[in-house]
């Protein structure tokens, strides 16, 4: 009992040490400054922030909650219809479709962005060609504000519906849909009182995910709607114009939403819901027989591909687009591969794609580790105050990237004992320190998925016959946890790759990641370089997306 | 090989006891089985002696050796878990040799070792697969290997055939019996399986609700149970409150209020368990020790009855006797052709030999 107790605390000890270091204490060192104005407390900043004074916090928390609300819906308009069309019905071309669907994934936030930029914004490709084709005097629409905003959330949100009620309709048992038909039910009842009842658990969830996610949206606004109002972004206005407090005030408010939305959340996915203790034997889809329905539907899939991977196209056809040949020119006029020879050839060039490697990969080194000990404390180790720990590791997941900025900020830009006594704030570890915070929960929640599966008593079996605890879960243990470690870990990489709100908030000069020289090469009006990074990531995505399904059969809807 | 003895364990969880005031010594070699319904503490009492649990009451000694807060990791015992839990990232060979690597044995050792037992478990050929290729009764004899070559001094084995279909569990049966035989370790075997226990034991201790009932080998608690609940648990009774009416040397009157009769039962240790003064009494009577008539005869304990239904299993033939609305017997016969079946409906006399009856008290809850 005693070595036992002697082994958790021992496990404990560094975990807790990090989570209170670079979890809690920036957290709290933001809600000391919300409370500060020219060293004295005050509640001045969050009057400010409700007053009258200040309108514009207001509005921006009103939109940030409104945007949400609509991109939930229209998320939910576009992903539950195609679950339904692609997993039960049978039609040719079903299951590339299906693939295809997923595509929205593998392009980070700042990306799809920018590609939509590209396609349908002032300049879009899009509105010209038709504006070309018809004959029009002006360009027949262009994308920007609210609506930009929503069409953006909506075509990179919608698969965590899609998969969400992909997965939970392959786990309803049909036989319980067969059932209420054989008991009379016509086919609108069935859906009503049975299939929908049981998808509600994935719909809540996804709705849930979705409303988190847009919350926290940085990309879009900035980009795309000329800093339209919204809390994450006011943040970031805030910094800039050197308002520490009021920043601080409106990641309080900001985390205040965030974290009750996770608790929730938590709350939702813990109640017990009906599912069956039977898995249904997968979904069986019904063959569409009909020709014309058929074609129809076959049709549709095909422009809806075309929606779906225009922006990818967009990104690797612009790529090719030398820097100075595409000026006022409404169409791009020379291609070649000067982008990427540049790549190699100019350090200048070279720098973001190292500096985002190499703060990834340190990172992910270090999520790796403590995602492991954390995940392995918190699922198979018994001790007072796991489930606030439990929550403490998720935080960072729920909080919106800004936030975890700021904190970082507030909690760095003076000596701390976490940072060894230096200041951190504009030096090269702020941020793969940032990109360390932001993705431990991932790694945790793929490892704990794992870990959840494998029964105590292979470990008691290994001690049984001999082994210490060291020996045990390095070749036990370890072996059995490690695709759920590395598919987490790969996620990890790739969205520390991405990753955009938190670098534009703490890069410097030195540690300038891809996706601030992305921003860099917009503003210079290169298009065709910032196209050509933005290959770079979603290639690095895509390979390892590639990689973890191949090799540790992680199916992307795990990754959520 | 070591003897266990467990004085005195008691184990809480938190509120809950799951093992209450426990005395135990399983000599050197025994093959020793824990027996009761789910729940009662078996595998509570067995993580205690493989050191998962420490009691929180008393003491655990193998020979004289106090182990009761050694680590397991260092009691050489071998278990063989309910799930097996073998690893499932490892061959057979390499299951099977864990336990020699960590005792740092020479390699062209560890080699001979595992060949040599998954030899004796008639797995050699499937040395090289991965576990999750093997069959569920396979798996079972790679988990006992496991558990064998590393020699332990005491095997502990939970409900290790309660996964497996009737028919393996049979051959496993007795493929268990012949190693614990061939290797002649001491054996804690943990089963809720009557039928188990009685033909593998060389003595059977079985639990209920935390509590040690009864220790003795098969026939003895077969024979001779100790209380209505040992009775009832372990084979078939016929089980009804009697009182005790008088009491002379050689044989004892007991009454039975609902049937109205009298019985008598030979006054010798054999058929009255050791009862408290004011103890509530209950007799038992085994199905194949009830003697069926059609005719009356005028034998002491005989009484009149009721076909209510026969039952045919094949090599038995079991009978339903109602005696009155409450009391329905329950008759077993080995099978001797159609000319012996009774009707339903018929009149008959039931005999209960005084000498096959046996009286326990019934267990205060
Ligand atoms: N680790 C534990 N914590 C709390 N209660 C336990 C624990 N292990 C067993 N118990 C309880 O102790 C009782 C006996 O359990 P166990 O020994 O597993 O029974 P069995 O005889 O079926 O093997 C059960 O009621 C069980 O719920
Ligand atoms: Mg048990």
């Amino acid at each position: 009992m005693n070595a036992e107790k002697r082994k958790t605390i021992l496990l404990l000890i560094p975990i807790v040490i990090v989570l209170t270091g670079y979890v809690l204490y920036p957290s709290f060192e933001t809600m000391l400054e919300s409370f500060r104005q020219e060293g004295i407390f005050t509640f001045q900043n969050y009057i400010d922030f409700f007053g009258p004074k200040a309108h514009a916090n207001l509005e921006a928390l009103w939109n940030s909650v409104y945007i949400s609300v609509l991109s939930v819906l229209f998320s939910a308009l576009i992903g539950v219809p195609l679950a339904f069309i692609f997993n039960r019905y049978d039609f040719p071309g079903r299951s590339f479709f299906s693939g295809v669907a997923i595509m929205p994934i593998v392009l980070p936030s700042l990306v799809g962005v920018m590609a939509f930029m590209f396609l349908y914004g002032e300049a879009g490709l899009v509105p010209n060609m038709i504006k070309d084709l018809f004959g029009l005097e002006e360009v027949p629409f262009t994308l920007g504000g609210v609506s930009g905003i929503l069409l953006v959330h909506a075509y990179t949100m919608y698969p965590y519906f899609y998969m969400t009620v992909s997965s939970a309709l392959n786990n309803v048992d049909s036989s319980l849909e067969e059932a209420a038909a054989n008991l009379g039910s016509n086919r609108l009842g069935v859906f009503w009182k049975v299939t929908f009842p049981l998808l509600t658990p994935a719909l809540v969830a996804a709705s849930l995910l979705v409303f988190m996610v847009s919350m926290a949206s940085f990309s879009a606004p900035f980009l795309l709607a000329g800093g339209y109002r919204v809390l994450s972004l006011q943040i970031y206005f805030s910094k800039i114009n050197g308002n520490l407090e009021m920043a601080a005030t409106q990641s309080v408010i900001l985390s205040v939403v965030s974290i009750s939305f996770l608790l929730f959340m938590r709350w939702f996915q813990n109640r017990k819901d009906y599912r069956m203790g039977t898995k249904g034997l997968g979904a069986h889809r019904s063959e569409v027989s009909h020709p014309l329905i058929k074609w129809t539907m076959v049709t549709i899939g095909i422009i809806a591909m075309i929606i779906l991977l225009l922006p990818h196209a967009t990104l690797a056809i612009l790529s090719l687009v030398p820097e100075g040949s595409w000026t006022w020119q409404t169409y791009p006029t020379a291609f070649n591969l000067e982008n990427f020879r540049l790549l190699f050839e100019d350090p200048n060039i070279w720098d973001p794609v190292r500096n985002s490697l190499f703060m990834a990969f340190v990172a992910c080194l270090g999520c790796f580790i403590f995602g492991m000990i954390t995940s392995y404390a918190l699922v198979k180790r018994k001790f007072i105050g796991k489930n606030l720990l439990d929550i403490l590791v998720m935080i960072p997941w729920a909080l919106p990237a800004t936030v975890v900025g700021m904190n970082l900020i507030l909690a760095f830009n003076q000596p701390s004992p976490f940072s060894f006594g230096k200041v951190l704030v504009g030096t090269y570890w702020i941020l793969p320190l940032a990109y360390f915070v932001r993705f431990i929960p991932l790694v945790v929640r793929s490892t704990n998925a794992v870990l959840e599966q494998m029964d105590d008593s292979i470990e008691e079996a290994a001690q049984n016959l001999g082994a210490k605890w060291l020996y045990t879960f390095r070749r036990v243990v370890l072996p059995i946890i490690m695709p759920g470690v590395l598919s987490g870990t790969l996620l990890a990489f790739v969205q520390a790759v991405g990753e955009f709100p938190t670098s534009v908030l703490l890069y410097t000069i030195d540690n300038r990641p891809i996706s601030i020289e992305i921003m860099n090469q917009l503003r210079m009006f290169n298009l065709g370089q910032a196209a050509a990074y933005g290959m770079i990531q979603v290639g690095l995505i895509a390979i390892v997306m590639f990689v973890s399904y191949k090799f540790f059969g992680v199916k992307s809807e795990n990754t959520l | 090989m070591s003897s266990v003895n467990l004085s005195n364990i008691t184990k809480k969880f938190g509120d809950f006891t799951a093992v209450k005031e426990l005395d135990l010594i399983i000599n050197e070699g025994e093959f020793f089985t824990f027996l009761g319904p789910s729940g009662c503490g078996k595998t509570t009492t067995l993580r205690i002696i493989a050191g998962f649990y420490y009691p929180s009451k008393g003491k655990v000694k193998f020979n004289d050796r106090d182990m009761t807060t050694v680590s397991p990791e260092k009691r050489n015992t071998g278990m063989v878990f309910q799930n097996y839990a073998l690893f499932p990232h490892m061959t057979v060979f390499e299951n099977v040799a864990f336990g020699l690597k960590v005792r740092k044995t020479k390699k062209p050792e560890i080699k001979r070792r595992v060949e040599d037992v998954l030899e004796k478990v008639y797995l050699k050929q499937f040395i090289d697969r991965q576990v999750s290729q093997l069959s569920g009764g396979q798996q079972q004899r790679v988990a006992l290997a496991r558990a064998l070559v590393i020699e332990p001094d005491i095997l502990l084995l939970d409900e290790p055939l309660s996964n497996l279909d009737a028919r393996l569990r049979d051959e496993m049966r007795n493929e268990i019996l012949r190693l614990q035989r061939e290797y002649g370790i001491t054996t804690v075997y943990v089963t809720h399986d009557q039928v188990e226990a009685l033909s593998m034991s060389d003595r059977i201790a079985v639990f209920n609700a935390g509590k040690c009932q009864q220790i003795g080998s098969p026939t003895e608690i077969y024979n001779q149970p100790v209380n209505d609940f040992v009775a009832e648990f372990i084979g078939e009774t016929n089980l009804f409150d009697v009182e005790l009416e008088s009491d002379e040397p050689e044989k004892l009157r007991f009454f039975n209020s609902s049937l109205d009769t009298n019985i008598y039962v030979d006054n010798t240790p054999k058929q009255i368990a050791a009862c408290q003064e004011n103890d509530q009494l209950r007799m038992s009577i085994r199905p194949e020790a009830i003697d069926v008539k059609k005719t009356v005869s005028e034998n002491e304990n005989t009484i009149q009855g009721k076909v209510k239904m026969v039952q045919f299993t094949g090599e038995a033939v079991h009978t339903f006797i109602e005696l009155n609305e409450n009391i329905t017997l329950k008759a077993t016969d080995l099978n001797r052709g159609p000319s012996t079946y009774l009707n339903e409906g018929e009149e008959v006399y039931v005999r209960l030999p005084s000498e096959q009856i046996r009286i326990v008290p019934k267990v205060k809850r």
